[in-house]
């Protein structure tokens, strides 16, 4: 079944009826009217319906551009709506893990009974890659729900519906805060390369973790010991994955194709106790291997050569 | 009680309504309490119902019901319906949340000819929010966010939902009614239910207006309310079947 709503408005919460009528339902869109799709996704969070939603970021603020970014991390992870609900974020980095990552947002989405989002560059959604698509299920072979409204025949009436007193509320919160707890315990992914004994790591997430990669592997052959993380869960963030992957390093370096919203994070994940190096571009800009090579070496020779802030090649910044 | 006319419709709970006097959600919510069961539909329908005093709907039945945003109802009871499209599935929604911030979803459900029923109660307030101007409220009328009386120029004009919907192909039934009166609680009842079975048997969308009054927010005693809505409601929004594909049909 596919609906063409008028809105994401409308295309979010036809995906909440469709959860609240039993069914797994998902509604896509680049960036900008993501926006329009946040007081639908806290709703549904606030509901405990399942969902998925797949956003394939494009460049902003506002209306922006249409060329592919990151610039989306922090709307997804920290709650676009309002009120104090998470949504899982799982970030894919090639066109195989964006399929990989629907199913599982799915699967999680039902686990939870929460919203689940496919976070991806605009990049990784016009890329095109050969596919080998996970075994079909079939819709009856999934667990029944116990909370689907189809009518109270033979039951009691259900109610997809809100808690309306400060005490029923503040209960609900706290489940919900449990429910994360858990989440946050159970769920985070990561993929650590070649990050054992490396005296630089960089952190990055998504297509960029592709150019830093690439970067990893050409630097290893020149004897330079540089290492990747890369989130594949950004909410719940793989929190020890990542202290795990920078314990032996000297500094770290984060990529984003954003002005640093990741990095907020990781600064904070690290609590001080690394260097960290922030490189990003904006606007569709795609960073540039030639760039942050020489910066990369000069770290692990320890020469203080990165940029700040000077207008060219994007944002830098040390801390 | 052998000789018991009138009692408590087996599809409400026991929950007293929190409707206040005079209030006409009441009624409207009896009316299609009733329904449900005389048309032998409560244990396959869904109830789709909104933001605002009339959403409380969701509480007082023994039937299951989905609680969506505001204005956002013909959105989920297009998510519901598309998927259990078996089931009948009502719209409950008041003028506040219908036709201003859920203007595009029931203009575009209506106009995608999505099979549904939709209630909309229009008492032409915000009644929860404490009683300001709605795109309903009648030229002249005062209201907390107009106090001197609405004004065509500055607050701009009231809009009317039946007509503007019974333009769209995709809407098979557009009535307003109202509750003023005893005919005019049965002429509700025999519209809604048209609705209903219009639904079921897949003829499209269907939209019943009632004109319903909010005597607190309108500043009046409860019968005085009822009385404005002859004398300076139905004036404007006046009582009529503006589409029945029924009646059209040759």
């Amino acid at each position: 079944m596919f609906i063409q709503t008028e809105s994401e408005n409308t295309a979010i919460n036809a995906v909440y009826g469709s959860a609240c009528a039993g069914f797994r339902a998902m509604t896509s869109s680049a960036s900008t009217a993501m926006s329009l799709k946040q007081e639908g996704i806290s709703h549904i969070a606030y509901i405990e319906m399942p969902a998925v939603i797949v956003d394939m970021m494009r460049g902003g603020p506002g209306l922006g551009n249409i060329l592919a970014t990151q610039n989306d991390y922090n709307q997804a992870v920290k709650g676009g709506g309002t009120g104090d609900y998470h949504t899982i974020v799982l970030a894919p980095s090639s066109v195989q893990e964006a399929a990989d990552l629907t199913r599982l947002a799915f699967e999680l989405a039902d686990k939870y009974r929460n919203p689940a989002m496919v976070l991806a560059d605009g990049t990784i959604g016009q890329m095109v890659e050969q596919v080998e698509f996970p075994e079909a299920i079939e819709p009856e072979d999934l667990p029944e729900r116990d909370y689907a409204l189809t009518g109270c025949r033979g039951r009691a009436a259900r109610k997809a519906e809100p808690k309306n007193s400060a005490e029923e509320l503040e209960a609900h919160n706290l489940h919900l805060q449990e429910k994360y707890a858990k989440c946050e315990k159970e769920e985070p992914r990561s993929e650590s390369v070649e990050t054992d004994d490396a005296d630089v790591v960089i952190v990055a997430f998504g297509f960029v973790s592709r150019i830093a990669h690439g970067m990893v592997a050409e630097l290893r052959e020149e004897g330079f010991k540089v290492g990747l993380f890369r989130p594949i869960t950004l909410w719940p963030f793989d929190i020890a994955g990542l202290r795990k992957a920078v314990e032996n390093a000297k500094a770290v370096v984060v990529l984003e194709h954003n002005a640093g919203m990741m990095c907020n994070d990781v600064r904070m994940f690290l609590e001080g106790k690394k260097p960290v190096y922030f490189h990003g571009r904006m606007g569709g800009s795609i960073i540039s291997e030639d760039a942050v090579k020489p910066k990369l070496r000069s770290i692990i020779k320890g020469i203080e050569d990165w940029r700040e802030l000077d207008g060219k090649q994007g944002l830098w910044k040390t801390f | 009680m052998e000789n018991k006319v009138y009692g408590r419709p087996s599809s409400l709970n026991e929950k007293i309504f929190t409707y206040c006097p005079g209030c006409g959600h009441g009624i409207v919510n009896r009316l299609l309490a009733e329904i449900v069961l005389d048309m032998g539909i409560i244990d396959d329908t869904i109830g789709v119902c909104y933001v605002g005093c009339g959403g409380m709907i969701y509480d007082f039945f023994n039937m299951d019901w989905a609680f969506p945003l505001h204005g956002r109802s013909p959105a989920v009871a297009t998510g519901i319906k598309r998927t259990r499209p078996d089931k009948v599935v009502i719209g409950y929604q008041g003028d506040g949340d219908l036709a201003a911030i859920g203007t595009a979803e029931i203009i575009h459900a209506a106009t995608r000819g999505e099979n549904l029923t939709v209630i909309f109660v229009n008492n032409g307030i915000y009644g929860m929010t404490g009683g300001q101007m709605a795109p309903t409220t009648l030229i002249g009328q005062k209201s907390a966010t107009c106090v001197d009386g609405r004004e065509a120029e500055y607050h701009g004009r009231p809009i009317r939902i039946c007509e503007m919907l019974s333009q769209l192909d995709g809407v098979c039934y557009a009535e307003r009614v109202t509750i003023d009166t005893p005919a005019h609680i049965n002429a509700t009842k025999k519209a809604i239910m048209k609705g209903v079975q219009n639904q079921i048997d897949c003829k499209g969308f269907s939209i019943i207006e009632v004109i319903s009054p909010c005597p607190v927010q309108w500043g009046l005693s409860p019968n005085d309310a009822y009385k404005r809505i002859a004398d300076e409601v139905l004036p404007f929004y006046n009582l009529k079947v503006f589409k029945d594909v029924d009646k059209e049909a040759v």
